[in-house]
């Protein structure tokens, strides 16, 4: 299974400022655990809103706007993407990264779909015709 | 947090935990079987405390001190019985009664511990099946019945399995180290064959309905990267792990709705997994910047990067295809190599030419049963127009294979040019 684990935003990752270097160093270490471990897959750090910007859909309209953005708690800093056995186990990963932040900060566990939750389900026709080949190829 | 909720929680650090754990008592107690019972037997307590207390801050220190205490209590009763107790090491009883400083033996930081224990599961003493049902076991964490269902087998054959490779292992007192020397190559050869094995079994079922079992591929490139990251220094595990990240990148597209194989050439390049083909590409850079001999899973892997590279099936490179065959063929000569290397022959220069290059295989022995030589037979006299000659290879192929999928998609080829060449004769 795959998750991703993203780093929410806060006030401190919108200010744009230099990291922390003892939770960069912390952080550091945490990632090259997770690599030894065969988890990561990847993960970046993301800059500060201000430097970005959104496209709003609406009908057929789209509307380009700069950053930043007021609303901190919508935002992200950055992202991993895991592979691990289950959802616990992304939990227990997480439960081991150091803080973030040097304030109060979220990190969110998302899983990612795979090949078989999107695969569209046999509909009846489908799955008749394909009996019907398997007759036909059968009695050759 | 429920039950299960809290159950689910300490099964995950199990997996995380495990193969450090047991790794590390090894070490101690010189005995993989007795190292995992006492593993087992921490497991058994933190099943019964953590619920309560709460899973402790660093439950892998938790389960190592438990599991070292445990190992003090076996120890002390074998004395106090005043026998040896025969799952200790002789050499142990006869240097000291009980091990220095058993619980404050310096936990092993680099790791090394790990890898030793990686050496022993994947040791070529046993059966490659057990090999690989034990290394799950004790390097990956899974249960035994998540093994068995992994691989389709009942539980108790895999239980067996398992207690039979730990009795070989001590009653061949195989010793706990990291093979060196001459003995390094073979060792290591083992190991990767048992993680391929695990890939393999996942990626494609030798039997039965699915072609794809996600779950064994991941393990086995979680393995290959634990091992790459134990071990940076060896080529061919880097080879390994770049053969199965890009393998495993095209798994989306392998297989279509229906689940019917979809061949490579055929596959739709867009569901192939960027993010596991740059890993892939990545891990065979490093393989190959360590040396300048490339071994059998390096030139695998660069022959599914040339692929990977392609943005579409007309644009990939058979020409270097073709030489890293032959470079293939001359570190591993085998007939699958030789039969690969035609296919590639074939998309460079012709099916003409590679037609001849499959002569020398249908007199080989060990082609006798493997459909995909008259399948590749069959493809190469299709591309020739001999369409009758080419429906019965088709055939001929679909009885050879066990895969019900795969046998549905010869039939379906040898179905259609025996209506080309019913046409071809009513002119």
């Amino acid at each position: 299974m795959r998750f991703m684990v993203i780093v929410k935003a806060t006030k401190e990752s919108e200010a744009g400022g230099p990291p922390d270097p003892q939770i960069m160093e912390a952080m550091g270490k945490f990632n090259e655990e997770l690599v030894k471990a065969g988890v990561m897959l990847a993960g970046e750090g993301l800059r500060a809103s201000s430097k970005g910007a959104r496209v709003r859909f609406s009908g057929n309209t789209r509307t380009v706007i700069d950053g930043p953005f007021a609303e901190t708690k919508e935002l992200i800093a950055g992202f991993w993407l895991w592979q691990v056995r289950s959802k616990e186990e992304a939990i227990e990963w997480v439960k081991r990264c150091p803080a973030p932040f040097n304030g109060e900060s979220e990190i969110e566990i998302r899983q990612v779909y795979e090949m078989e939750d999107l695969a569209p389900a046999m509909s009846e026709e489908l799955r008749a015709s394909e009996e019907r080949l398997r007759a036909q190829l059968a009695s050759k | 947090m429920s039950g299960a909720d809290i159950h689910r929680a300490i099964e995950a650090v199990w997996r995380i935990e495990a193969a450090r754990v047991i790794a590390g008592l090894a070490r101690i107690v010189r005995d993989l079987d007795l190292a995992e019972d006492l593993a087992q037997e921490a497991l058994v307590v933190a099943l019964e405390k953590w619920p309560v207390s709460g899973i402790p801050p660093k439950p892998g220190a938790w389960l190592m001190a438990t599991a070292k205490y445990r190992a003090l209590d076996h120890f002390r009763a074998a004395e106090r019985s005043g026998r040896k107790h025969e799952e200790l090491s002789r050499e142990l009883i006869e240097r000291e009664r009980l091990p220095p400083d058993l619980v404050s033996a310096v936990d092993d930081p680099i790791g090394d511990d790990v890898l030793r224990l990686i050496f022993i599961s994947c040791h070529p003493v046993l059966p490659t099946e057990s090999r690989a049902a034990l290394t799950l076991r004790v390097v990956g964490g899974l249960t035994t019945d998540e093994i068995a269902r992994a691989f389709l087998v009942p539980e108790p054959t895999i239980a067996q399995r398992i207690v039979r490779a730990k009795k070989t292992l001590s009653q061949k007192r195989i010793p706990f180290e990291v093979p060196r020397g001459l003995d390094l190559a073979a060792r290591l050869s083992s190991v990767l064959e048992v993680i391929y094995l695990i890939f393999n079994e996942g990626y494609s079922a030798t039997s039965g309905g699915e072609l794809i079992r996600a779950s064994l591929c991941e393990e086995a490139l979680r393995l290959g990267r634990i091992l790459a990251e134990l071990d940076a220094r060896e080529p061919e595990v880097h080879g390994l792990v770049a053969l199965m990240e890009i393998q495993a990148s095209r798994s989306r597209a392998r297989v279509n709705a229906t689940g019917e194989p979809i061949l490579l050439l055929e596959q739709n390049r867009a569901l192939w997994d960027q993010l596991l083909i740059r890993r892939g590409l990545a891990a065979l850079e490093r393989g190959s910047s360590l040396t300048s001999f490339r071994g059998p899973y390096l030139l695998q892997a660069e022959i599914a990067a040339c692929h990977a590279r392609a943005l579409t099936a007309e644009a990939t490179d058979w020409g270097r295809i073709v030489q890293l065959y032959t470079e293939l063929a001359r570190v591993t000569p085998s007939p699958i190599v030789d039969l690969n290397r035609a296919v590639a022959v074939s998309m460079h220069a012709g099916p003409e030419e590679a037609l001849r290059l499959l002569d020398p295989l249908l007199s080989e022995p060990l082609m006798k049963n493997y459909h995909l030589l008259p399948s590749v037979r069959g493809d190469l006299l299709a591309r020739l127009s001999r369409h009758a000659e080419a429906a019965a290879e088709f055939e001929r192929a679909a009885s050879l294979t066990c895969n019900a999928r795969e046998q549905t998609l010869l039939l379906e080829r040898a179905l259609v040019n025996a209506n080309a060449a019913a046409r071809v004769s009513e002119h």
